[in-house]
Formats: structure tokens, C-alpha cells, sequence
């Protein structure tokens, strides 16, 4: 039998202690994966959404809810600026690509975003079914959006006004189903895409006839809510929202510093969770520091005999930190599964939500620190009991104290 | 030449033997000289050093004086891992308390043996060494589910599993009726005679002596080596 061997028979020689020990350890070890996998697929969900898009151009207001509303859509935007505004951002020479987008409706909870044919290329996209748009009214529908709510191309249905669900209903324009796209991971799969003119058509006002004033004086009227935009060079970094606060009656927000500062504000949240998820496993630790302990004390006539049959104390120290080894293995296991299985189900609760999507089934390179962590904890909490098989003395069993 | 050949020939050899525990009394022993294969009785009252001679002879502990041999091995310079390991060799040890590990099978507490020498386990050797003590049927038996008499036996195959050169019985006798305390003299001395090795018991029962003369058809058939207590506050 190999020393690995016999400290598991040892360990298991006292089930109920060993399973105590275990499921406090899991539990520490699974709020870690928790955390690490939140904090991990939090941040490749905006990675993925922000990719790309250099800075979000819109109505002067605070730039945090510029970037929700425009890049993650789960904020209502600031307001609206006018089209012509937007238009100018094209001949800036720091500017590569403008796509504008117009807010305002949705439809059961999911937001039409009026908005050009790039958007819809941005994400790269594919369609499952169908193409782009080629006229107004016509709508290309997310992945998530065509399942929940079982729409079909040709489908048609009335958008409503205000972002949330029980809005005015644009009862005399209905929008039509052209292209429903394939699954991409991001935003676009919980968004309703159309022509930004769709949204003009929608609420303008309709004269029973139309002049050429009118017209006129509609199209200096347009507004879109903000635009996306890609910078030539990273150098605009440093000028373009400059220039944009201070020549027009826009804001410019970078998405990467904005997004920095909600993730350090959530960081307040989830130090709270690792100091409890380091209390339990503090506590875990002071659990198998006591069950090791306690078996030393309880063994020290069989340690003894293990010396005097020939074994070398450090033999016996190797068997006490086996015990603790498997323990931090064991609990390594069943830790980082149980973690992964309570980020699946947050991830269906949001789901259910239709917020922020957040993939299960991930293994990020962090997850590493779980068994080390594991191995750390069980293994400080050895030492002292360690010490103490180290230096069982064989004199004690000869005088059969 | 002959002194070697002597030498080498007497099992345990000791001379001016002593040993003194940090702050205490030292304790001198007699000088002894014995063969391979004899058996060597070791008796006196408690405290007089019973349990210190065999941990010398074991060599857990080494002598502040005096010199000692075990199987051609001096014993006063040999430490740590060397000492460990010469043991694992040389001593097979049978302890009053057996100490079988409850939480092993017998055949797993003899591979126990096995693992402490930094042997690979060798299941053949442990049905030989079990059954040679008539227990082999028991190997999968835990240590709780035996009686007395054959958590003994089962104890004994450990201690002789590696071929030992010396077996050391402490108070095998004790707690046994009269019946059991001389089948277990028998069964020691059966083993040892067996295994060709020198057999000590440390007893401060009186059965032992007498077994052993009976066992001897009246011939001297043990050393004996009887020690008494040192006279408290005694110079080194």
C-alpha cells in the first residue's frame, strides 16, 4: 500500500468527520468558482459587446447611462440629438465608421433599434433565416428574440412607444419580420433591428398631404438617439471626446473606461462575497485543522507502532498531510463543479430575464486558484498536526502510556 | 579472528551499558552476550528500565555509555533514517497493546509492515507470514471482528513479516489466563525457532519463566536478564 493509499483509508476510517470536512471546504471552493466565473463571463459578455466601438456619441447627460442604453441596451438613453450632429461625426478625420442608432420603442419587453445595415454587420452577425432589410418597416430579429417569441419570417406585429412592456401601441404601422439572425453571443441576439428611418416613419406626425416645406423642415427635425463610433487611430482616444464636448451639443463616452468603472463599482459587491467566501473557507480550515488533530491524538499509539516497525517520522508526517491533501482534492472537485452549477443557473435565471447574457460551462485559467486555494488551505491547516505526528515518540508505546 | 568470529556470532552484546533520560537517573544494564536463536527473558519491576533497554536494543534511542550490538550493528553512533531503516530490517516488535489499526484489514495491517520498511507490498509474503500462524483465513477480517488469541497471532505475523533477526515480546502474557499465557510462550518461541531469530520477552510476570523452563525440559533454555531499579538520586 502507497502512502496516498493508506491516508485515504485513514481519512475515511472517520466518514462523518471527513464528510464534515468536506462539504465545508466545497462550500468555500464553490463560492470562489461562483465569483471567479461571474467576474470572468461578466467580462467577456462586454467584451464582446464593446468590440469594436471606440466611443458612444449622444445627448449631454451622464456617460455611464450613454454606454448602457447604447451598447448593452439595458438603460434608457439620455435623450436625442439631431441626425445632421451625427452625420457631421463622418467627416471628422479621426473618425473611421459612425452607425447610428434610434431608440425609443419595443415590443413584448425587446428593443426595435432603428439603426443602418452595419450594426447588424458589426457583430458579425449571419443569418438563419432571411436577409437585411431593404425598406423601412422591415425588421431582422435576434436569435433569442425569434425563439421567445416564436416569430417567423413574414410575421408581422405593432411596436410599442417607451422601452418597457404596456407603452402606446403604433396600432397603423406594423412591422414586418424579414430576417431572423443566428445565435452570436451577444447583444444583438435580444434586439429587434430596422431601418433608422422605420423609427421616423413611426412618429412623425402623418399630414393627410405632404409639401416640400414640410419635408424640409421634418428632415432638419430627424434625430437619432446616438451613434457608435470607430476611431482611425488609437491616438483619437485622447482628442475626439474632446473635440466632440466642446464643439457639439453632444457628449462622446468611451465604452472601455466607462465599463472599468461600473466593473469597480460591482467590485464593492463582490468583495463582500470573497470575504464570506474566505470566512467559510477559514472556517473549513479550522475544521480540518481540528479533525487532524484529534486523529493524531487518537492514532498516536498506531503512529507509534509505524515508527518502531521501521518508518521514518517524516513517513509518518507524509500520512497526516496525505489525509489533508485528499481532503483539498476532494473538495477541490466537488467545489468547482458545484460553482458551475450555480453560475448555470444564474445564467438561466438571466436568461429568463432577457438582460445580460452570461454562458455557463466555462473554464477560465483563474480556475486554477480553486485547487490551489484547496491545497493551501488543507495543508496550512495540517502543519501543527503534522508537527505532531512528526515527533510521535516510540518510548511512549514502549512504557504503554 | 576468533574474537570477530565471536563477535559476530553473539546476537545482542552489550557492555557498561547505560542511559539517562534528560534530567533524570541514569540507568546502567548488565553486560550480555547472546547467540542467535536463544531467548533472552527480561524481567524486573516497573521503572527499572524495562521499556529503555528494548528501545536501545531497538535503536531508537543511543547510549550515553558503554557499547551495544545488535546483529553485527553497533548501535552507538546509528540515527535518524539509517536507524529507522536497520530497524525495519533487524527488529521485529510484538507490543503489549498488539495496536492493530482499526480502520485496515489484518492483511492490510501486516502490508502496514511492508510500507513502514519502504517495501513494496507483497501479498504472497503476507499469506505465508499469516499463514504460518494458522490465520490466513482471517485476511480480510478487520482487527474488531478478532478474538484475543488471534488478534495475537495476527499481531506476531507483522512483527515477523520481514524475516526479523530479533523478535521483542513486550508483556505478552499480560491480561491472559494461565492456559493462554503459556500457548502464547509456546507460539513465541515456535515462531522465533521458525524464523531462526532471537526471541527477547519483557515481562514482570513470573508464568513466563516457568512456560519457558517447561519448554525447555528443564535445561536452562533462556537468558536471563534482570534488571532493578536505580537508586533514586544516584550518581551517574
Amino acid at each position: 500500500m502507497n502512502t496516498m493509499a493508506l491516508s485515504w483509508r485513514y481519512l475515511w476510517s472517520r466518514p462523518l468527520g471527513a464528510a464534515l470536512n468536506v462539504v465545508l471546504l466545497s462550500l468555500g471552493l464553490a463560492s470562489i468558482t461562483f465569483l471567479l466565473l461571474l467576474s470572468f463571463q461578466l467580462e467577456k459578455a462586454f467584451d464582446k459587446d464593446l468590440a469594436g466601438i471606440d466611443a458612444v456619441v449622444g445627448a449631454k447627460g451622464s456617460p455611464m447611462q450613454l454606454i448602457l442604453s447604447g451598447v448593452f441596451h439595458i438603460d434608457v438613453p439620455p435623450g436625442n440629438v439631431p441626425l445632421k450632429a451625427v452625420q457631421a461625426l463622418r467627416s471628422n478625420p479621426m473618425v473611421a465608421a459612425v452607425i447610428p442608432l434610434s431608440l425609443g420603442d419595443s415590443f413584448q419587453g425587446f428593443r426595435i433599434v432603428g439603426s443602418s445595415h452595419d450594426y447588424v454587420t458589426h457583430y458579425g452577425a449571419t443569418f438563419a433565416q432571411g436577409a437585411l432589410w431593404r425598406a423601412p418597416m422591415e425588421v431582422v430579429l435576434g436569435a433569442t428574440v425569434a425563439k421567445k417569441l416564436n416569430l417567423h419570417i413574414g410575421d408581422s406585429f405593432e411596436g410599442s412607444h417607451g422601452l418597457g412592456a404596456g407603452g402606446h401601441v403604433h396600432e397603423d404601422d406594423p412591422y414586418r419580420v424579414v430576417g431572423i439572425l443566428q445565435a452570436t453571443g451577444t447583444v444583438m441576439d435580444r434586439l429587434i433591428v430596422t431601418d433608422t428611418a422605420s423609427s421616423w416613419k413611426v412618429h412623425e406626425t402623418r399630414h393627410a398631404e405632404h409639401d416640400d416645406d414640410d419635408h424640409a423642415a421634418e428632415e432638419s427635425a430627424r434625430e437619432v438617439t446616438l451613434a457608435l463610433v470607430q476611431y482611425k487611430t488609437p491616438l483619437a482616444a485622447m482628442s475626439f471626446p474632446r473635440w466632440v464636448n466642446a464643439n457639439t451639443v453632444m457628449q462622446a463616452a468611451s465604452p472601455a473606461f466607462e465599463i472599468t468603472k461600473l466593473l469597480s463599482m460591482l467590485g464593492i459587491g463582490t468583495e463582500v462575497l470573497r470575504a464570506f467566501a474566505g470566512v467559510l473557507l477559514l472556517t473549513a480550515g479550522l475544521s480540518v485543522f481540528i479533525a487532524l488533530l484529534n486523529a493524531v491524538r487518537e492514532r498516536r499509539a498506531d503512529l507509534a507502532l509505524l515508527r518502531m516497525l521501521g518508518a521514518p517520522p517524516a513517513k509518518i508526517a507524509a500520512l497526516l498531510l496525505g489525509e489533508a491533501l485528499w481532503l483539498g482534492l476532494m473538495s477541490s472537485a466537488i467545489g468547482l463543479v458545484g460553482g458551475q452549477a450555480l453560475t448555470l443557473l444564474i445564467a438561466w435565471m438571466l436568461q429568463l430575464d432577457n438582460s445580460l447574457l452570461i454562458g455557463g460551462w466555462a473554464w477560465p485559467p483563474e480556475l486554477l486558484w480553486v485547487p490551489a486555494l484547496a491545497c493551501v488551505v488543507s495543508l496550512a491547516a495540517a502543519v501543527v498536526p503534522t508537527v505532531g505526528a512528526y515527533r510521535v515518540s516510540v518510548l511512549e508505546l514502549l512504557q504503554g502510556k | 579472528m576468533r574474537g570477530l568470529l565471536y563477535r559476530s556470532e553473539a546476537l545482542i552484546h552489550s557492555m557498561q551499558l547505560s542511559y539517562c533520560y534528560p534530567g533524570g537517573t541514569a540507568l546502567h544494564f548488565p553486560d550480555i552476550d547472546v547467540l542467535q536463536g536463544r531467548v533472552v527473558l527480561l524481567t524486573g519491576p516497573s521503572g527499572c528500565g524495562k521499556s529503555t533497554w528494548l528501545a536501545l536494543v531497538a535503536g531508537l534511542v543511543q547510549p550515553v555509555a558503554g557499547t551495544l550490538s545488535v546483529a553485527g550493528q553497533a548501535l552507538g553512533h546509528l540515527s535518524g533514517t539509517a536507524a529507522d531503516a536497520w530497524r525495519a530490517r533487524t527488529i521485529g516488535f510484538l507490543p503489549q497493546k498488539l495496536h492493530l489499526s482499526a480502520a485496515l484489514t489484518v492483511a492490510q495491517n501486516l502490508s502496514m509492515a511492508q510500507w513502514a520498511a519502504g517495501q513494496d507490498q507483497d501479498d504472497a509474503r503476507i499469506r505465508d507470514a499469516l499463514d504460518a500462524l494458522g490465520v490466513a483465513e482471517l485476511a480480510h477480517r478487520k482487527p474488531a471482528q478478532l478474538s484475543g488469541g488471534q488478534a495475537q497471532r495476527v499481531a506476531l505475523a507483522r512483527a515477523v513479516l520481514l524475516s526479523p533477526k530479533v523478535i521483542l515480546a513486550d508483556e505478552p502474557t499480560a491480561s491472559l489466563d494461565d492456559e493462554a499465557a503459556t500457548a502464547a510462550v509456546e507460539l513465541l518461541l515456535q515462531t522465533a525457532r521458525q524464523q531462526g531469530a532471537t526471541l527477547v520477552i519483557a515481562t514482570h510476570d513470573g508464568r513466563v519463566a516457568s512456560a519457558l523452563g517447561r519448554a525447555g525440559n528443564g535445561a536452562p533454555g533462556f537468558t536471563a536478564l534482570k534488571l532493578s531499579r536505580p537508586a533514586t538520586g544516584a550518581a551517574p
